[in-house]
């Protein structure tokens, strides 16, 4: 049998043992009131949860990701070939993230994408917190409840405008003959257009303002408990402005930060059209490689390959800082 | 070193709401003074208008004779206790105590050194580096007063600090309070709603009502020569007796009620044909026929057993009882449910006040 179907023997042997091990602990801890689930629920409404729940849980979140972690470590072959002598498992496809497999010679230029790809990310998402922050602080603790909902309303309406047209209305923008490049020649801060697009700023904005939702709510969130008398106190004790957000309300929303900085990274390392619209012309976003051996090349277990490569340093970097911050990956997700 | 507070005809308004009425007060350096009133009637809006947490809408707040308008809370020299104490939740004990000494650029080991004394004031020597969730609510509350004493202020202005805590507690609290307020020597602005607190612990009290200050007195004073009927009805338990006066002089009233005419003190120099109302405290109330114009009779509803004293309610004229506290000697019965009982009182120890709001039951 192919070691491609092997792996979805993993799934049916982890419920296997759960269930075993389930068994065993009734049979220690017998609880006589205990009602089992299809008692509690019905046979008929029991089956239906089991099946949908595990309709979702293996068809939808663990077989399709299986299934790719078995191709990225598979040689790319023509259809013919799968399942024959040559279909072996490999880690080449790994290996071609650092060396080029047809010269031998580093490969730089994927090596360099995804570090400027994190790089840009870890920006954008520093960018995106200094804008939230305030913005969150302000719709938590000092607006009145209307100003709060007018905000909330124009944070949320352009989400309905779909990402093609806001990635290039952000074009028109920043484009050399754009609004922004007119009005400042137009007061004669600059007299030649500043090319933002190639830059990147185009990328940053774009990025930035597409995942400000998911940075400003769960900052909102943690700020919107604490309790107004911390601030004041911290006030009454002489505490200027500064203070105070460094010293109480930032501990305290931490778990909120964590978790929308988490979020926005994740989101911005892995996002493929606002790169691909507002990147300069010379910017490769790592993604957009990905992309490119999936769709492009066909090469779908290097495709793989690359996606993990680039999932699994996203993961690490997240753990190191959460660690750096002294955060509780349970915290984040509260 | 203390600061006295002057209110000078401070009103605070949100909105069309009037919290704090043209009030005038002059609170002096080291004056342990206390704001009690029925929760509602602007005691916290003026504890925040000192501190500088409002801004008056009228008026003018001096602290130490200087104007403190546009100076803002941290800059104040006073210290505010929460009502919930506002303990930072992820700081240690002496991080708590000694935050407004960091902000101030204080250094770390000086900081520590004032921690350490800190905690011995407030009897919690060696507990500096636990968190503040592992403390008792009474720990809690003395770690809140450290933490305002640290940043050395020259008001100390409390919030009902201790209305969390049972009763056994509260009362300890009282008396360490106090001596805590002699010891450091500073003006401490006390608000409560509990009378108790208020006339234990203070050297002056201001009665508020709907906003509105009814008397600036010391306890005794407040106990025993009420300025309005509010002040008779909320400091303490208080027997009204509503009617008219009938006839007065400069220092007894008798007034017409529905037991009768009754006399009592009159110094507020009613004339005959006021409306006015009679207040006599349950204590000053004895059992038995008395002199004429100051004995009520009525029919006993029943009677609450106290340990030193019997609680007897007779029934009143309007839905509220006439309480009658006796005390607790060889010589007196109390009357059985349903019988008629005279009680009879010291015109001197009554008094006569025109006619007002009333403290709600
Ligand atoms: N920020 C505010 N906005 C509107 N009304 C307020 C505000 N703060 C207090 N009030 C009102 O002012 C009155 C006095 O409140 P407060 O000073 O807190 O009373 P107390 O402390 O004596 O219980 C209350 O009726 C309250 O509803
Ligand atoms: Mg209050």
């Amino acid at each position: 049998m192919s070691s491609r179907l092997l792996v979805f023997l993993i799934p049916v042997i982890v419920i296997a043992i759960f269930w075993v091990m389930a068994k065993m602990e009734r049979g220690v801890a017998h609880d006589p009131t205990h009602k089992g689930f299809f008692e509690r629920n019905g046979t008929v409404l029991g089956v239906t949860f089991i099946v949908l729940v595990a309709f979702w849980t293996l068809f939808l979140v663990t077989l399709p990701y299986l299934y790719m972690v078995v191709e990225s470590f598979h040689p790319k072959l023509p259809p013919m070939q799968r399942g024959g002598p040559d279909d072996v498992l490999t880690l080449e496809q790994y290996k071609s993230f650092f060396v080029t497999p047809t010269d031998g010679t580093w490969n730089t230029n994927h090596m360099s994408a995804f570090v400027f790809s994190l790089i840009a990310s870890v920006l954008v998402t520093a960018f995106n917190f200094a804008f939230s922050y305030p913005l969150a602080y302000y719709m938590a603790q000092a607006g009145t409840a209307q100003k709060v909902r007018l905000i909330m309303l124009g944070l949320i309406v352009p989400y309905w405008v779909n990402e093609i047209l806001r990635a290039f209305s952000l074009r028109l923008l920043l484009a050399s003959k754009g609004l922004i490049n007119q009005a400042l020649m137009g007061i004669g801060i600059t007299s030649e257009p500043i090319d933002f697009l190639s830059i990147d700023v185009g990328l940053y904005v774009g990025l930035s303002y597409a995942y400000l939702l998911v940075m400003v709510f769960p900052l909102y969130n943690a700020i919107e408990s604490l309790d107004k008398n911390q601030i004041e106190a911290a006030r009454d004790l002489g505490a200027p402005w500064w203070k105070i957000h460094r010293d109480v309300v930032i501990p305290y929303a931490k778990p909120g930060i964590a978790s929308g900085c988490t979020m926005v990274f994740m989101l911005a390392a892995g996002s493929l059209a606002a790169p691909q619209f507002l990147g300069g012309p010379s910017t490769l976003w790592f993604t957009s490689i990905v992309y490119d051996f999936f769709f492009q090349a066909f090469n779908w277990p290097r495709g793989a390959a690359y996606a993990f490569i680039l999932l699994a340093a996203c993961i690490a970097f997240v753990m190191m800082m959460l660690r750096l911050f002294r955060v509780s990956l349970g915290e984040t997700i509260k | 070193m203390s600061a006295g507070v002057e209110l000078d005809h401070v009103t605070v308004r949100f909105g069309q709401f009037t919290a704090v009425d043209d009030a005038t007060l002059d609170i002096k350096g080291g004056e342990f003074f206390s704001f009690l009133g029925p929760s509602g009637c602007g005691k916290t809006t003026i504890l925040r208008t000192v501190s500088g947490f409002l801004d008056p809408s009228a008026g003018k707040v001096r602290i130490g004779g200087q104007d403190m308008a546009g100076i803002g809370p941290n800059k104040r020299p006073t210290a505010l206790i929460f009502q919930n104490l506002a303990l930072f939740p992820l700081m240690t004990v002496s991080e708590n105590i000694t935050y407004g000494l960091r902000v101030r650029g204080v250094s770390r080991a000086e900081r520590m050194k004032k921690a350490g004394e800190l905690l011995e004031l407030i009897a919690l020597p060696g507990q500096g580096n636990k968190l503040v969730s592992e403390l008792s609510g009474g720990q809690k509350q003395r770690v809140a007063i450290a933490r305002a004493l640290a940043v050395q202020p020259k008001v100390l202005l409390l919030d009902e600090p201790l209305s969390a805590l049972d009763l056994k507690l509260r009362q300890h609290m009282r008396n360490e309070l106090r001596a805590i307020q002699q010891q450091v020597g500073i003006t401490f602005i006390y608000i409560t709603h509990d009378q108790g607190e208020a006339l234990t612990m203070s050297d002056r009290i201001a009665v508020m009502s709907d906003g509105v200050i009814q008397q600036v007195a010391d306890g005794k004073t407040v106990y025993d020569n009420p300025d309005t009927p509010f002040v008779a009805s909320f400091v303490g338990e208080n027997n009204p007796f509503t009617g008219r006066v009938v006839s007065a002089d400069a220092t007894i009233a008798v007034i017409e009620t529905a037991h009768g005419p009754l006399r009592g003190r009159n110094p507020k120099n009613l004339k005959a044909g006021d409306k006015a109302i009679l207040f006599v405290r349950p204590e000053s109330f004895r059992l038995g026929q008395g002199e004429a114009q100051a004995t009520v009779a009525a029919e006993t509803l029943s009677a609450a057993f106290e340990g030193n004293a019997t609680h007897v309610f007779l029934k009143g004229s309007t839905k509220k009882d006439v309480t009658v506290t006796v005390a607790r000697h060889g010589g007196n019965r109390i009357p059985a449910q349903g019988e008629r009982a005279a009680i009879h009182y010291d015109p001197a120890m009554s008094v006569i006040l025109p006619e007002g709001k009333l403290a709600r039951e």
